[in-house]
């Protein structure tokens, strides 16, 4: 592997002097990371204080986002943002910890590998491919649905209750989840690509943990006559839990900052959130959406007091997710 | 397996209820489901570009520009060289910080500045795509305009933090006897490191780096108000340049059907890109092991 030295190395190579220079090099390379992170902070903060000087703390609380106004409020899209990523996670949580059940725990190993391989490969789908199948397949099949809920005269009644409802700017629990629309696109179909989107971050998390796993943790269980279920639901995921929850964080992360599929199915509405169906937008969504047509200073200053907003928040999140992996985890993993 | 093996005894020797049995049985097809349901989208993704965009993947395709709006036939040749020359860019970027932050991490952990270096490294890694667009259009478009160099720029840092994470891990890996054997023959550590560490570990790093190529080729986010796209072909870097994940997006959300075609080409064209760089990166892994 390491070819014999065919004359000897001058001296200024052998000199710590050679070793000073070099880790200098290296520390400045690598201080270009500290410096990214901080460029970032200072542009972002650069171009949001307009809008955060004008509408100081109430940019997070008010909900009118209006750029003919001129008034700027976040919390509508605040509201999409977590509403679509903690929903998407909440469906996607128990089937991600399935099938990494099902690779660690009861798949022969012929089939572990390739369905583990899936798995990982759902991960390095772009984002705007996923959005151009939700676009095209999905939304359809919704939009099929939707219609249907229309035309049925069982429904007539709900629907037009729930108009005048809407028209007031009001919703309740079941105008939320009746049709505003019936095109497929909007917040139910940005929650679906996200729960796809974001499966295989908590699964390639939640194997890996549960492969590690001690193997005597399963065989006292097994040994008391435990069935496999048992051994699983009482011996592995408990053991397991912590790392997994890192995992989910992770996802969780994930989701926030997803921008182009969601951009693309989920409509761009600012308006208040009145049903499953209706348009709606992330933070995220309305960045890739806005960012490129805003004309006014405190338009284009809002929408990176967005970006702002969303880098930090996905530096806690990542925080913790990093934390609580190692923390929590048995070593041997990263 | 063992935990195969051990189940078998567990169903032979312990009588069970029927409520236990039929628990037992119910959860592990509840998980077999979940595992479909899972799989399933990559599966139908994949069936649905083949059926729709294969077609449009010819000769005008990789030789032509897209056509004017409303009009047929072109392709995306702009898009593809592009998306090459940006990720060159990107690569010069994300190689060059990502393996010295790597070489950093691994090799002098007893550094003060090592774990604030390892926090903003991994803190990095999670950034949305679309915020370092924003960055990038702050540092670069406000001051030069929409540009390619812009794009790569975003790229590159999106690069750098995989590339940090996987370089360091894959530098851990060489035994440190290998390191002790070379200091003991009087090379100072820097050449340890640059002849006997990396060279060790050269393959490990260039998987890193082709991973995250594969992850940040499909970006379009970053590159919306940075490389902003461009419908003639270009290398100038000081210019809009057009990259594929852009074109899909542009062509996904337009109204003519013309453009939609061309998506799909590039979207399938795009995941056979990806999944044959992570295939070959995982290929690549396992013989080394």
């Amino acid at each position: 592997m390491i070819e014999p030295a065919r004359r000897p190395p001058s001296r200024g190579a052998l000199s710590s002097q050679g070793d000073r220079v070099f880790q200098i090099l290296i520390l400045a390379l690598a201080s270009i990371i500290v410096l990214i992170f901080l460029l970032s902070l200072y542009q972002l903060g650069r171009e949001s204080l307009p809008a955060l000087q004008r509408f100081g703390f109430r940019f997070f609380t008010e909900r009118t986002w209006n750029p003919v106004a001129g008034t700027y409020g976040a919390a509508t899209m605040i509201m999409g943002t977590l509403l679509t990523s903690l929903v998407a996670l909440l469906i996607s949580v128990p089937l991600a910890v399935a099938s990494a059940l099902f690779v660690a725990e009861y798949a022969p190993k012929w089939l572990a590998n390739p369905v583990g391989y899936l798995i990982e490969l759902l991960a390095a789908v772009p984002s705007v491919v996923y959005g151009l199948w939700a676009l095209f397949v999905i939304a359809p099949i919704l939009g099929k649905w939707q219609t249907a809920f229309f035309l049925n005269p069982d429904n007539v009644g709900t629907i037009t209750r729930c108009n005048e409802l809407w028209a007031s700017q009001q919703t309740n629990l079941q105008c939320f989840f009746v049709p505003s629309g019936a095109g497929g696109r909007g917040l139910a179909l940005a929650i679906i690509i996200l729960t796809v989107m974001i499966l295989p971050y908590t699964a390639s998390v939640a194997r890996d943990v549960i492969r590690l796993v001690p193997a005597d943790q399963r065989e006292a269980m097994y040994a008391l006559g435990a069935t496999k279920w048992e051994v699983i639901s009482r011996a592995i995921l408990p053991y397991a839990r912590a790392g997994i929850l890192g995992g989910v964080i992770l996802a969780l992360g994930r989701a926030l900052g997803e921008t182009l599929a969601v951009a693309m199915v989920i409509g761009d509405s600012q308006e208040i959130l009145k049903s499953l169906w209706g348009n709606a937008s992330t933070m995220a969504s309305v960045i890739a959406n806005q960012f490129g047509d805003a004309q006014e200073t405190i338009h284009r200053s809002s929408v990176v007091a967005l970006g702002l907003s969303l880098f930090f928040l996905s530096v806690i999140v990542n925080y913790v997710a990093r934390l609580i992996i190692a923390r929590l985890t048995p070593k041997g993993i990263q | 397996m063992m935990s195969t093996a051990l189940s078998t005894v567990s169903r032979s020797s312990a009588k069970l209820s029927p409520a236990r049995r039929i628990r037992n049985t119910l959860m592990g097809g509840l998980i077999l489901l979940a595992t479909l349901a899972v799989v399933a989208p990559l599966i139908l993704i994949f069936l649905y570009l083949l059926r729709e965009g294969v077609g449009a993947l010819n000769l005008d395709f990789f030789t032509k520009t897209p056509a004017p709006e409303g009009e047929t036939g072109g392709g995306l040749l702009n898009a593809i060289l592009g998306s090459v020359t940006m990720l060159a860019m990107a690569s010069v970027i994300g190689v060059l910080v990502g393996v010295a932050g790597g070489i950093f991490l691994a090799e002098y952990p007893r550094h003060p500045l090592m774990p604030t270096i390892r926090m903003i490294s991994d803190v990095l890694a999670g950034i949305p795509a679309i915020v370092m667009g924003l960055v990038a259009y702050g540092l670069i478009v406000l001051v030069f305009g929409f540009s390619g160099l812009a794009g790569a720029l975003a790229l590159g840092f999106l690069m750098i933090p995989i590339v940090v994470r996987t370089t360091e891990e894959v530098l851990k890996l060489v035994p440190l006897n290998v390191r002790e054997a070379g200091l003991a023959l009087g090379l100072p550590q820097w050449l340890v490191i640059m002849r006997i560490v990396l060279p060790a570990a050269r393959g490990g790093i260039i998987t890193g780096v082709m991973l995250a190529l594969a992850r940040v080729a499909g970006e379009a986010a970053p590159l919306l108000f940075t490389a902003f796209g461009n419908p003639n072909v270009n290398f100038d870097p000081s210019k809009p340049m057009s990259a594929l994940p852009l074109e899909i997006y542009r062509g996904a959300t337009s109204a003519y059907d013309e453009n939609q075609r061309l998506a799909k080409a590039g979207a399938l064209l795009l995941i056979l890109l990806i999944f044959a760089t992570s295939m070959l990166a995982r290929y690549v892994t396992r013989q080394r092991k």
